[in-house]
């Protein structure tokens, strides 16, 4: 159910991410979660205390974490790894690629602090690209995660699912979006809010930012659909096209570089579908990160719900 | 096996490795060659296995991160029954089970992916990890090159295996002294390796990685050693028990036909012969 009222999680993600891990950890002996000296940052650190079988530190060696859960997976395990979302991606691309992916194993990735929530962090530890990247690896899955009640319900649902699975979330929390007991299916996406004029596809922080440009276009008699599109592989190409018939336009809005993120995929599922929409890809523009508070950089990147507000009602003129 | 019958055994799989290699007519044979004489004593009898259950649970298992030396085990699963000795032939041909580097999803008894170098160290250590976790008596045998030490995954796993005590990991350094641009030596002097691992936290040997016995000898000190993993450098000849290839200076991928071919079988069979009295 969703149950959206623009107000924020309770909880922080790291503390939902930490508290599932634990129990996913004490209901299946097989699984086995790894992290690169991040636990302490991503709600793992006490479990790691309590479990040193089933939560393994690798220190700062994210190359050698990738391999030794491609190995606990071709070992019978069911591994979840995390570091933050360019270390996960970038920095250790060729052993998810080939010690996980080509090689057949099942290993499920977190990277935290996707795009502009890296914050203080700055540009060196703000993926833009990370969701390109995995999306590039042959049957991979690339899920965003939208809000809380989301990041649980992933964490269980991916347990046993095979090949690379490759999930960005931020360590904080963005506006509630769905209910506790919600079910998500990967590959499906989801209608927010049902509109006619016009279709806002997004994912991860920028469905909230959605939502708000939503209602400020509805005050001025807009009437806005709102797909969130949390699974970015495999693409729900049905549910793109259909809103694309339904309201002739597509704006899609997503905290990544728009070159290989959602916006291209919804692109290409729309050409390839035959569909001549109009359309307009909201999204960092071929830029590098940079630091600040997050809603500066989302003002400075345009990802704030004003930009898309702005480009949504110059896309229906 | 007794030394003299592992002796045959390796030069089974040498010859058995020059023809599948001389079929496709290329191949990486320098650094094939140098590994047979361990494989030959872990196939021989080191390594707990059944070859008849390829996916045995409680089997021991073995990651040749140097992948391209995957010809060279290839032939000895084949004599070992993993599958028909006829598949040699095909390695490399369209549709092959039997690729250049080593693939888990294809070959029976391939226990690890790999062909990118250092990341078998990293999946080794988590498939020895995993036979911890389950409490089962069993090992993982690691192969890497003396060149594949240049990458810094490798000594990133290094760094992992002793801090988590597994000593159910055993692995093999090729120390061949060249890699596929000329000697380590003026490349990247990898230098002293048994010391290198040693100064990790490994217990570290350093041997004649052509000596059957010495091989034999390192692997039940390996396995007698706990809470440590173990490293076994292997003092070997890139295109080693075949002279014609062991001459060649720059000759970890070469053109193997006509009478090079030839001349490598020749060598291949004559060794065998010897071997084959030495075992009677």
């Amino acid at each position: 159910m969703v149950i959206y009222d623009g107000s924020m999680d309770k909880d922080v993600y790291k503390n939902i991410f930490g508290k599932t891990m634990e129990a996913l950890a004490n209901e299946d002996k097989d699984v086995v979660y790894l992290d690169c000296d991040l636990m302490n940052s991503f709600g793992t650190h006490n479990f790691w205390k309590k479990n040193k079988v089933q939560a393994i530190n690798c220190g700062i060696s994210e190359a050698n974490m990738m391999g030794i859960a491609a190995g606990l997976s071709a070992g019978g395990k069911k591994p979840y790894v995390h570091t933050f979302g360019p270390f996960a991606t970038r920095r250790s691309y060729d052993q998810s690629f080939l010690s996980i992916a080509y090689a057949g194993n099942s290993v499920r990735i977190f990277g935290s602090d996707p795009g502009v929530t890296a914050a203080f962090n700055g540009g060196t530890h703000m993926p833009f690209e990370d969701m390109a990247l995995m999306r590039a690896i042959p049957h991979s899955t690339v899920i965003d995660i939208t809000d809380g009640s989301m990041l649980e319900a992933i964490m269980r649902q991916i347990k046993d699912r095979s090949g690379l699975t490759y999930v960005r979330t931020t360590r904080k929390n963005y506006p509630a979006v769905y209910s506790a007991d919600h079910k998500f299916t990967i590959g499906k996406g989801e209608i927010l809010r049902d509109g006619k004029d016009i279709t806002i596809i997004a994912c991860g922080l920028m469905v909230g930012e959605a939502m708000k440009a939503a209602q400020m276009l509805e005050e001025k008699g807009v009437s806005v659909q709102i797909v969130d599109m949390f699974t970015v592989k495999p693409f729900d190409t049905e549910l793109v096209v259909k809103c694309a018939k339904k309201t002739g336009g597509v704006v899609t809005a997503e905290n990544h570089n728009v070159i290989g993120g959602l916006g291209d995929a919804v692109g290409a599922a729309l050409l390839e579908s035959g569909m001549s929409v109009r359309m307009k890809k909201v999204g960092v523009n071929d830029e590098f990160g940079s630091v600040g508070p997050q809603d500066y950089l989302q003002e400075f990147y345009g990802l704030a719900a004003t930009k898309l507000m702005q480009t949504t009602e110059k896309l229906l003129k | 096996m007794t030394t003299a019958e592992l002796k045959k055994f390796a030069a089974k799989i040498r010859l058995e490795t020059v023809k599948e290699i001389g079929a496709r007519g290329f191949g990486h044979l320098g650094g094939a060659l140098s590994v047979v004489d361990a494989l030959a004593v872990l196939y021989g009898g080191a390594m707990n296995i059944d070859p008849k259950n390829p996916d045995w649970a409680d089997r021991d298992k073995l990651v040749m991160s140097k992948g391209h030396a995957g010809p060279a085990l290839y032939a000895t699963l084949a004599l070992k029954g993993y599958f028909p000795l006829e598949w040699l032939a095909t390695l490399n041909q369209p549709g092959t089970k039997l690729p250049s580097h080593c693939d888990r999803k294809l070959t029976p008894g391939i226990d690890m992916t790999t062909g990118s170098l250092g990341q078998g160290v990293s999946t080794a250590i988590g498939l020895a990890l995993a036979q911890k976790m389950d409490g089962k008596n069993a090992r993982t045998y690691l192969f890497v090159g003396d060149g594949e030490c240049n990458e810094g995954q490798v000594w990133e796993g290094a760094l992992f295996a002793p801090q988590h005590k597994l000593d159910n990991l055993i692995l093999f350094v090729d120390y061949n002294h060249k890699q596929l641009d000329g000697t380590t030596e003026e490349i990247i002097d990898m230098g002293d390796i048994t010391a290198k691992f040693s100064a990790f936290g490994w217990h570290a040997q350093s041997i004649d990685g052509g000596d059957m016995k010495a091989i034999e000898n390192a692997i039940e000190l390996a396995k007698s050693k706990k809470n440590k993993p173990s490293c076994i450098v292997l003092n070997t000849v890139k295109g080693a028990g075949v002279p014609c290839v062991a001459a060649i200076k720059l000759n970890h991928h070469i053109v193997l036909d006509g009478e090079l071919l030839k001349t490598a079988i020749n060598e291949c069979e004559e060794a065998l012969s010897k071997a084959e009295a030495g075992a009677k």
